[in-house]
């Protein structure tokens, strides 16, 4: 992939440049600690017993047979939990299910043992008698189905009302379109360490999006004060949404306080897929009318994402979902009503584009429609249809931020097209194991659009807390940032190189010490803990230029000069800032509202070959250009978009979980597959930098985009290629036929 | 509880006492000697986050029995670079300056991947780079920095054009490992 970008700064290593990640040494050396891979004198392994039944209810649980097996230190159920309720946003969901057991894969105990296959075998050995119940599986149904929980079958039901409801143009469009389950599948799986601590309190390391918000649930759970519970980051394997939720938290640290001793859990593959929430499979309704020339008349939209089991962040996904339902287009007439619900199918939270992706792939199929319905170009459609800043969205919400549409979608149609396929094997579809003739491949071209919002939404008051500390002239910059491998560690030096023109800054440990810096997800950490940590290094320089005003020995009022050393030893100077957004507000019955505060947009265009008889697909070339606002760190905007799309690859053409009577049936890395390096496609990348007011050095967040509108692109490639309308995601063999 | 069997690890030997016999050359390598460089990622031989070399050829740990592994050479990640804090192979080090590591996970498996792959041919094609890491899942990068950091190596043990440090505009402060 080739960037485009000017320059940033003239520090080195600072805003702008390629700077290299301060844990890339320690990673590539096999140092770099994983929580996977701490260790503690005298620990124990924990291991979670799970429901194998999606619906049933709870007799009894005998743990006698597992507390003989010699080894084993601990057997608990939820009678041992003091609250046995938590929930990232809601607390719904039980930490060891003591009645009903909701989804396939529900912990029902958990056992600490002095070897990890005796775990497994004390797991194996607990008896739990089930009354088994029918499973509501069927998202539909669960709308008007008797409740499986107290707090009832309906997550959300949000409607969005704008403009005249009768509106019409004479070409219209529908389509019905749905969108699988998709895995985060991050390659560490999770894993913590909790060691119990004098006070009756409990220290755990985890790999965690959100130590704080982790933090006050195990606090809750376990009936202990915060202050009780501290967390600390240990190395994440990657996140992309599955670890917002608490997983293995709880159970460590009751373990570790009831045994004395420091318990370790690692899940296994298998235990991930199903310990982590996934991404909303949904089924999607539109119809679009425009008129002749294209431009859209009215939108309708019905949308139903299935949330699983228990709650988690299906509220928030369903209000993206429906907020962006239309895309970057302006729509002056729309009706849209989005539902999340309950069911026992396995629980549905954050992935990587929230909610946007599933209604993304349907928008723009219905484009392209259009596009075919109005004999228009689909580039220029969209062109004609293209959000600005000043427009409106579907909530009324005035676009008052940069957003340059019309510039991703003209940037990425004039990028240039691959060279014609080259007659290798392994470049045909379905690679070495399973050739296409090279006479059956053909060659396809999509392109497609997409948009999401930066940051919470909807009135949450978010707020990130950095610290800078400088002393003898050694800047240390602290911020609770979950590092889950995108790249903010080496943000922080960058800004802090910037500021206060210093080489070397240490980024400290992320802890639950220092103040919440929100949760690393939304796109919202370049914006929200890279503010902070500019604020804080501000309020730092501020108070060196104050010193050395009155200390001319020490620079005067010339930056350059200023003598941070002499200026910062035996008077350290320490100050802590917290940065917050401006106000947003909650959506009003009609969907209408300010709700949101920043937004990007990104096009994609997508080349496939396929072989049609033999239903296989490669994706061979994504072209994209991508609204970031400001390029901080070309090498990691890079890796976001190259990632990211990896990801939108995967949905459109491989990726899902297959969930039979509330079963996950592929719960492995055999059976669902991710992109390899020969499934990757070749990545050609141009970057729209409009600086966002507001925002640290005008950058918008860059993980979210490439992942929303490459599926569509690649989809529609395949349309392109085929003839088939392939209307669901992921697309397999048998929708080509 | 098998007898003491002895492993050789980067050229060293190790005794492994007290183990169960059906512990994986993975499970032994991190939770017994020390190597925790070998990531579990999936335990069934598909992510390749746990590949070493055995007798100089790539497999996944997590698929060799511990006690199978005696009298062989053992390389893990923590034998490919010198032993000096913050030290490099070459194929470390391209990794490091091209961004082709985003959470890590996944490296050490990579960097012992690549290191067979060009051990064996100094020169390979794209595709042949694909194929050859194909069996080392990542999530993060989508590979395109991966595939450049094994460029950047190749053309460097080739000694070709471009060969130095900052090929391919790479440039960028010096950083201590933490």
């Amino acid at each position: 992939m080739t960037v485009d970008v000017r320059a940033g700064t003239s520090v080195a290593g600072g805003i702008g440049q390629r700077a290299i990640r301060p844990d890339g040494i320690a990673k590539v050396r096999g140092e770099y600690a994983f929580s996977g891979d701490l260790w503690a004198e005298d620990m124990l392994w924990g291991q979670a017993l799970r429901s194998p039944h999606p619906s049933a209810r709870i007799r009894a649980i005998d743990i006698s047979p597992a507390l003989a097996i010699n080894g084993v230190h601990a057997v608990l159920t939820g009678a041992d939990i003091p609250v046995n309720r938590y929930g990232l946003e809601h607390r719904d969901q039980p930490v060891l299910a003591d009645d009903i057991v909701r989804y396939t894969g529900e912990p029902v105990a958990v056992v600490a043992a002095d070897h990890p296959e005796t775990a497994r075998r004390a797991c194996a050995a607990i008896v739990v008698d089930y009354e088994i119940l029918v499973p509501l599986v069927d998202p539909e149904h669960a709308i008007d189905a008797p409740p499986m929980h107290p707090d009832g079958n309906v997550f959300r039901d949000l409607i969005i009302r704008r403009g005249d409801d009768d509106a019409r143009g004479p070409i219209a469009v529908e389509g019905t379109y749905e969108i699988g389950m998709q895995d985060q599948a991050f390659m560490g799986p999770e894993a913590g360490l909790a060691t119990p601590t004098s006070g009756g309190g409990v220290d755990l390391v985890v790999s965690t999006q959100w130590l704080h918000n982790d933090r006050d649930q195990i606090a809750e759970c376990l009936g202990l004060a915060p202050a009780l519970v501290q967390l600390s980051l240990g190395g994440v394997g990657g996140a992309f949404g599955a670890r917002e939720d608490v997983s293995l938290h709880v159970h460590a640290c009751l373990l570790a306080t009831r045994t004395g001793r420091p318990v370790k859990i690692v899940y296994s593959r298998a235990e991930s897929f199903l310990g982590h929430v996934h991404r909303h499979p949904a089924r999607i309704w539109m119809r679009h009318t425009a008129r002749p020339d294209g431009e859209i008349v009215s939108f309708e939209s019905r949308i139903l994402l299935d949330g699983g089991a228990y709650r988690s962040s299906s509220y928030h996904v369903t209000a993206n979902a429906a907020c962006f339902a239309a895309g970057p287009y302006r729509v002056p007439n729309a009706r849209v009503h989005a539902i999340a619900v309950r069911t026992n199918n396995p629980p549905c939270g954050a992935m990587r584009g929230f909610g946007v992706v599933q209604s993304c792939f349907a928008h723009e199929a219905q484009m392209d429609l259009l596009a075919a319905a109005c004999e228009i170009d689909p580039v220029e459609l969209r062109l004609r249809n293209a959000l600005a800043p000043g427009d409106e969205l579907l909530t009324g919400q005035r676009i008052e931020g940069t957003l340059p549409v019309a510039e991703v979608i003209r940037a990425c149609a004039a990028l240039p097209l691959p060279d014609p396929a080259v007659d290798d094997v392994l470049a045909r579809p379905g690679g070495a194991g399973r050739t296409a003739d090279a006479v059956d491949v053909r060659r396809g071209v999509g392109f497609a659009l997409g948009f999401k919002n930066l940051m919470y939404a909807e009135g949450y008051m978010d707020g990130s807390v950095a610290r800078c500390r400088i002393d003898a002239g050694v800047v240390t910059i602290t911020c609770a940032a979950a590092e889950v491998g995108q790249g903010f560690v080496t943000l922080v030096q960058q800004i802090a190189r910037t500021v206060l023109e210093v080489d070397d800054v240490i980024v400290a440990p992320a802890d639950t010490a220092i103040g919440s810096a929100g949760s690393t997800s939304a796109s919202r950490q370049t914006m929200m803990s890279g503010g902070a940590v500019e604020q804080a290094c501000r309020a730092a320089r501020a108070e060196l230029e104050t010193r050395a005003t009155s200390d001319p020995d020490a620079g005067g009022t010339n930056p350059g000069l200023i003598d941070i050393v002499a200026l910062t030893t035996d008077r350290p100077i320490d100050v802590t800032e917290e940065f917050n957004h401006r106000l947003t507000h909650p959506l009003d019955a009609d969907g209408q509202g300010d709700a949101h505060v920043s937004f990007a947009c990104a096009a994609h265009r997508a080349v496939v070959d396929v072989d049609p008889e033999l239903g296989l697909v490669r994706v061979v070339h994504l072209a994209t250009a991508q609204d970031v606002g400001r390029v901080l760190n070309p090498l990691q905007v890079t890796g976001q978009i190259e990632g990211g799309i990896a990801q939108g690859v995967g949905l459109a053409v491989m990726e899902e979980l297959i969930v039979q009577d509330g079963h996950v049936r592929n719960a492995s890395f055999t059976d669902y597959l991710i992109p390899t390096a020969l499934d990757a496609p070749t990545v050609e990348a141009t970057l729209i930098e409009e600086p966002e007011p507001g925002a640290p050095f005008g950058a918008k967040g860059v993980g979210e985009p490439p992942t929303i509108s490459s599926t569509p692109a690649i989809v529609a490639a395949i349309r392109a290629a085929t003839g088939a309308p392939c209307t669901r995601v992921p697309v397999r063999p048998r929708d080509l036929m | 509880m098998s007898e003491i069997y002895v492993l050789r690890v980067n050229g060293e030997e190790h005794a492994v006492a007290d183990a169960w016999s059906g512990e994986s050359l993975l499970y032994v390598l991190r939770e017994r000697l020390g190597f925790p460089g070998a990531k579990s990622g999936c335990e069934q031989g598909e992510c390749g986050s746990c590949s070493v070399l055995v007798d100089g050829v790539l497999v996944c740990a997590c698929l060799v029995l511990a006690a199978s592994a005696v009298e062989t050479e053992i390389v893990t990640v923590e034998g490919l670079q010198p032993a000096e804090r913050g030290e490099m192979s070459d194929v470390q080090r391209a990794f490091v300056e091209t961004g082709a590591v985003q959470c890590g996970f996944c490296t050490p498996g990579l960097i012992m991947a690549v290191h067979a792959l060009l051990d064996h041919d100094p020169d390979p094609s794209d595709l042949v780079v694909r194929e050859a890491i194909s069996g080392n899942l990542c999530r993060c990068t989508g590979y395109g920095r991966i595939l450049e950091a094994v460029e950047v190596a190749t053309r460097r043990r080739s000694g070709g054009p471009g060969s130095g440090v900052g090929a391919r505009g790479v440039s960028g402060p010096e950083v201590v490992a933490e």
